[in-house]
């Protein structure tokens, strides 16, 4: 079943009290493949993220995670649906008053009975995955912004997820290291089978990676596209879209 | 030929729901058989032995998979120690044999991982503590002070118009210090003064005297209670929501951006904070004196025998004008103090969360205590004078 449906919205509409952000979303993202959500500044993927992990409920329009409906169910439902998720937050958002350490293991020590030096064991080869064993002890005003982001990745893959969701992972990373993340994302692709939604400005990452994908418009409030982002670069013909794949300036000025 | 077969924890568990390993094979081209169930949830991941591998430099070790069952990132913590013991023992990797996605993890995790960074903790001797107490201490006045006259400062060069305060700000702060106080030092300072009035009724009852609870209750407001009540409710009220907003500052390097544009903390954050407080603090007070007489009123017209034009005229001749001012001024040193130590605590607070908490907590209780001390130091200072 190479086509399998982990994520489905359909007619989504997106609103913070009476003002709408973004409606009639509709998309499928398949199991293990790599879903890039694109557009410009202040378009609306932070939100449609956020409402894809739980934290804004839409306004209209279903949402599914697998066979069950997300937003149907009670509290409970959702949390347990929540736990196949691992999210990376735009800016980190890693808990100040805790160690890097610490912060992975938190998901670990609530939700699994290990014991201590298991999870220590299982800590430090997350951070081993991004490159951060050396600062397990440290607090997040201590290490870089872009060391918080790799952080936050280690801290999403804490709970071996197998729905990844990330909010700009590469912006804050220098070109070696975000490449890198390149490649670590795609080998938890193949390697844990991951599901991963990512939302990036990164174009020849997204271009490397991405295999599947929505691109949202601020002007309309609605998606434009769908497509992988090398197609979209290719095959386009909206104005927008081709100018977004193209690193051109918008002609009308508006992005 | 040696024999290198070491064999990982099995078998009282079904054979293919454990984690299983062995080595087998010739010491110069050993195999690593992997079988079982690998998943870190189960918590029975083995540790690769330190020891494991016997120093055979030049030597390939190849991977033998076909067992295997289930697998995650347990499995390759399990590689990750013995990539680590290879490397250690000079042994190579055929990472060929490993399966796709298995080696494209284990690829990422390095065979000789940095260091982590510790935190020093060293015990510091008992002495040695007090004296960077009593250092810390003498040090935190001569700040505070600096800043007393940085704002100082600020106000001045704002009065002559060559540097601004924003009037939103002022406004803003003046009205959170002010009218939405007034309640709460309403409700307190009335109940103070009922209460002055209950244990002053009972005593002076005896000796009918009942017309000086009056007396009591005003002088006791005047000097004291309402000023010093006052400020222990706007050190925790104001001087905590202030160190709590400036810390949460501090956090988003909001502080940092204002530095950074040349804005100076002292007229932008400290002079609208510490002044909204000198003004308001006074009126605060001659309100509370006068919602603690009526306290005291209400208690004594209902206990005892007694008019209220008479108790009236007894609050009046009670005290003299050198009281009320002696109560104004207390006031406005109370005032001052706590914008200032408030802000000084919350610029100085650390960058998380739990910092926020801990700035607030500082701020009230070094109002609170520093409110007390300052009351004490009038009165020796009244005592003097005679006031
Ligand atoms: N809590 C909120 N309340 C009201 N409006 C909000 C809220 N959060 C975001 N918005 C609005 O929603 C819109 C989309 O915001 P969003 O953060 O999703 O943008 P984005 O596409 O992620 O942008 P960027 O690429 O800059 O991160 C913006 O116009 C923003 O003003
Ligand atoms: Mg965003």
């Amino acid at each position: 079943m190479p086509d399998q449906t982990v994520l489905s919205l359909r007619d989504i509409t997106l609103s913070f009290g009476p003002k709408i952000i973004q409606k009639n979303i509709s998309l499928d993202v398949r199991k293990g493949s790599i879903f890039a959500v694109m557009g410009g500044s202040g378009c609306g993927k932070s939100t449609l993220l956020k409402s894809m992990i739980g934290l804004l409920r839409p306004s209209a329009g279903e949402y599914h995670v697998g066979d069950e409906n997300y937003w149907a169910g009670d509290e409970a439902h959702r949390t347990d649906l929540n736990h196949r998720f691992g999210v990376l937050f735009q800016s980190g958002a890693l808990w100040s008053s805790m160690t890097v350490g610490e912060n992975i293991a938190l998901p670990l020590q609530m939700f699994t009975d290990l014991k201590p030096s298991v999870i220590r064991r299982l800590v430090e080869l997350k951070l081993g995955f991004v490159g951060m064993l050396q600062a397990i002890d440290l607090y997040p005003s201590e290490i870089s912004g872009g060391m918080c982001k790799r952080a936050g990745l280690a801290r999403a893959l804490a709970l071996d997820p197998d729905i990844l969701f990330f909010d700009e992972p590469s912006a804050g990373l220098d070109p070696i290291t975000s490449a890198r993340l390149d490649d670590l994302i795609l080998n938890l692709r193949d390697g844990l089978g991951a599901t991963i939604v990512i939302v990036s400005h990164e174009l020849p990452s997204l271009f490397h990676i991405a295999d599947d994908g929505i691109f949202l418009d601020a002007r309309t409030k609605t998606p434009i596209a769908h497509g992988s982002p090398r197609d979209l670069r290719d095959n386009c013909t909206d104005p927008q879209v081709h100018a977004f794949m193209h690193r051109e300036r918008d002609e009308e000025g508006k992005t | 030929m040696t024999d290198l077969t070491t064999t990982g924890p099995s078998a009282a568990q079904p054979a293919d729901r454990t984690p299983q390993w062995h080595l087998q094979g010739e010491q110069t081209a050993p195999v690593m058989v992997l079988s079982g169930t690998w998943q870190a949830r189960a918590g029975n991941i083995p540790v690769f032995p330190k020891d494991g591998l016997k120093k055979a430099p030049g030597a390939h070790l190849s991977f033998q998979t076909s067992d295997l069952q289930v697998w995650d990132t347990g499995l390759v913590a399990f590689l990750w120690d013995l990539k680590r013991v290879a490397h250690d023992a000079g042994i190579s990797l055929d990472m060929q044999t490993l399966p796709g996605p298995m080696r494209q993890l284990l690829e990422l995790l390095p065979e000789v991982p940095d260091e982590p960074v510790h935190h020093k903790t060293a015990r510091t001797p008992f002495l040695e503590t007090v004296g960077n107490h009593a250092i810390a201490s003498m040090t935190e006045v001569g700040v505070v002070s600096e800043l007393g006259a940085l704002t100082a400062k600020g106000a001045v060069l704002t009065l002559l118009g060559r540097s601004r305060m924003r009037m939103v700000d002022l406004l803003a702060n003046t009205a959170d210090a002010g009218p939405y106080a007034l309640l709460i030092v309403g409700i307190v300072n009335f109940l103070i003064g009922a209460i002055l009035a209950f244990v002053g009724a009972v005593e002076l009852q005896k000796f009918a005297a009942g017309i000086y609870v009056a007396s009591l209750v005003g002088i006791a407001m005047v000097r004291e209670m309402a000023a010093v009540m006052t400020a222990i409710i706007m050190a925790g009220r104001t001087g905590g929501a202030y160190a709590a907003r400036i810390s949460t500052m501090q956090g988003n390097e909001e502080i940092d951006a204002l530095n950074v544009f040349g804005i100076p903390t002292s007229t932008y954050l400290i002079l609208p904070a510490v002044l909204s407080l000198i003004i308001t603090m006074p009126f605060l007070y001659l309100y509370g004196c006068l919602i603690g007489m009526l306290g005291g009123f209400v208690v004594a017209i209902s206990m005892l025998d007694i008019t209220a034009a008479g108790y009236f005229h007894q609050t009046v001749t009670a005290f003299g004008i050198g009281q009320f001012i002696f109560g104004f001024t207390k006031s406005l040193v109370f005032g001052a103090f706590i914008g200032l130590t408030s802000c000084r605590i919350g610029l100085k607070a650390g960058r998380s969360a739990a910092d926020v908490g801990i700035a607030a907590t500082r701020a009230v209780v070094v109002g609170i205590v520093g409110v007390i001390a300052i009351d004490a130091i009038f009165a020796v200072i009244a005592d003097v004078l005679g006031i």
